[in-house]
């Protein structure tokens, strides 16, 4: 059976505006469950909407002229000594150099552990009646195989407006958000970059209040005015 | 990098006799980074293991990498022989190169974001690739900070090449993964034995050293299983230089894991893993 529940409209949305004033160069809006995928120019501003509140963006970033060199959640962390994404957190690749940085940031902290969902993890992780329950994972290879990407070119990703606290032996998982309607996150490129959104589909965990709802991109030219 | 006191010019290579003579008498050297033919010979065979069920025995050099395809059952273990190697390994599905290690969801699933005894190594696709079936380095690993760059080894060390000295870990997986027929896309995050990292209360990642000289590490894989292990320091070891030493590795027919071991059980997503994997297996018609 497939799980379909989403809200797409709702009074208490707030789709926000752009963080970084601009000429506009793309606006949409990402309907609950579904993939998107863009490339994002060197210089331009994405700001990432969280609609609805806590609803997760699983986000990858590929080098636009060399999928080989794609997001690196290890190189991002290592670089700045810390487990979570903020405000001047640069996005690294796997060879270490700047894909994106973070210029805006409107939660406490963005999550790069947690990873992204699957139908198959779902399986281990609530049940095997919940594999035919659609999942990041699923929007990923869609989006990717767009751009050829495949199964070989997914890595830890980012998961932005979700909450994965580690405690003191280990522990780690999702709980409840800290984001709220019109929250957002401003992430500056730093070369032409092939940037993957799904917005996440998860109904079994808190990552979505149990109910997906839209995300919206924005891309500006702060190098142009509005 | 292992110091190789045999090499250089010995004699007269001439003529094709006297090189070739040469050659041949190089090759009863030994030196301390070296695999070890047949397996069962190896000097350093662990003593809780039958030498006669050997299928790998090496010393990988510090810097160094090494790769292998083992069939399912195979026990794997290994050791920071002076207490400064760092293991960097990627698994991947020898079925299928698409199937390979997820760090976020080995840490994830079993709820754990710290290596130890009995931990998974789970693919994206629902499936354990291999189990820590033990641990005698005192939880001294990392899930989090992968390997070394080649830009971030020339701006630390000088150097990052994987001929150097100070070779980054990412340029020794790129060359184990060529050896194997895979390329750049198929390294994931990777997973680091021997040092360890924890993130603190405030979310800083805090160095918490290694796990002595002789630690040890066991992994069972659990399907048909490629293995690329990079020996090269660790990103945040906090050693003034370039902190590396040999690793070593043996690999012996053994068992996949089984109801029976209390990994299997020990958590409820856990089970549905091993399940999912042996059905993955049975389907194939590999036991």
């Amino acid at each position: 059976m497939t799980v379909t529940w989403a809200t797409h409209e709702a009074a208490y949305f707030d789709r926000s505006t752009p963080y970084v004033p601009g000429a506009a160069v793309l606006d949409h809006e990402i309907a609950p469950r579904e993939g998107w995928s863009g490339v994002v120019r060197a210089g331009h501003v994405l700001t990432l909407v969280d609609v609805g509140g806590n609803q997760s963006g699983d986000c990858l970033i590929y080098d636009a002229a060399d999928h080989d060199v794609r997001y690196s959640a290890q190189a991002t962390l290592v670089a700045q000594r810390h487990a979570y994404l903020v405000d001047g957190s640069v996005l690294r690749s796997n060879e270490g150099d700047p894909l994106m940085t973070i210029v805006g940031n409107e939660v406490d902290r963005q999550d790069t552990i947690g990873g992204a969902c699957s139908k198959e993890s779902n399986t281990l992780r609530y049940g095997h009646h919940t594999l035919f329950h659609h999942a990041c994972r699923e929007n990923f290879l869609l989006e990717g195989a767009r751009h050829g990407l495949g199964p070989r070119d997914l890595v830890s990703n980012i998961n932005w407006f979700m909450n994965v606290p580690v405690e003191a032996d280990g522990t780690l998982g999702i709980v409840d958000g800290m984001s709220a309607p019109g929250k957002r996150v401003a992430l500056r490129a730093e070369r032409d970059v092939l940037v993957v959104i799904s917005n996440c589909p998860q109904v079994n965990n808190p990552c979505n209040d149990f109910n997906p709802t839209p995300l919206r991109v924005i891309v500006t030219d702060p190098a142009v005015e509005a | 990098m292992t110091d190789d006191r045999g090499a250089g010019r010995r004699s007269s290579t001439a003529t094709l006799a006297q090189a070739r003579d040469d050659a041949r008498g190089r090759a009863d050297t030994a030196v301390e980074a070296m695999p070890y033919l047949p397996p069962a010979s190896s000097p350093y065979a662990p003593a809780d293991v039958d030498p006669s069920t050997l299928v790998w025995a090496e010393t990988v050099a510090g810097p160094g990498y090494t790769h292998m395809t083992v069939a399912r059952g195979t026990r794997i273990r290994l050791e920071d022989v002076t207490g400064d190697a760092c293991a960097h390994v990627v698994v991947l599905s020898a079925l299928n190169p698409g199937e390979r290690l997820n760090v976020a969801d080995t840490q994830k699933i079993p709820w754990q974001a710290y290596l130890g005894a009995g931990h998974p190594l789970l693919s994206g696709d629902g499936r354990v690739l291999a189990t820590v079936v033990a641990d005698a380095a005192g939880g001294r690993h990392d899930a989090f900070c992968g390997v070394t760059t080649l830009a971030g080894n020339v701006e630390r060390y000088g150097a990052g090449a994987a001929h150097t000295a100070t070779a980054a870990g990412r340029e020794l997986l790129l060359l184990a993964a060529a050896k194997e027929g895979l390329t750049a896309r198929d390294i994931p995050p990777s997973v680091s034995f021997f040092k360890g990292v924890r993130v603190a209360a405030d979310g800083s990642l805090e160095w918490t050293g290694d796990g002595g000289a002789g630690a040890t590490v066991d992994l069972v894989a659990e399907m048909p299983l490629t293995l690329l292990v990079a020996n090269a320091a660790h990103p945040l070891d906090p050693a003034e230089g370039y902190r590396t030493g040999p690793l070593r590795v043996h690999g012996w027919a053994a068992a996949a894991s089984s109801p029976s071991d209390p990994w299997w059980t020990a958590t409820p997503e856990r089970t549905r893993a091993y399940l999912n994997t042996d059905q993955h297996l049975l389907a194939r018609g590999i036991r």
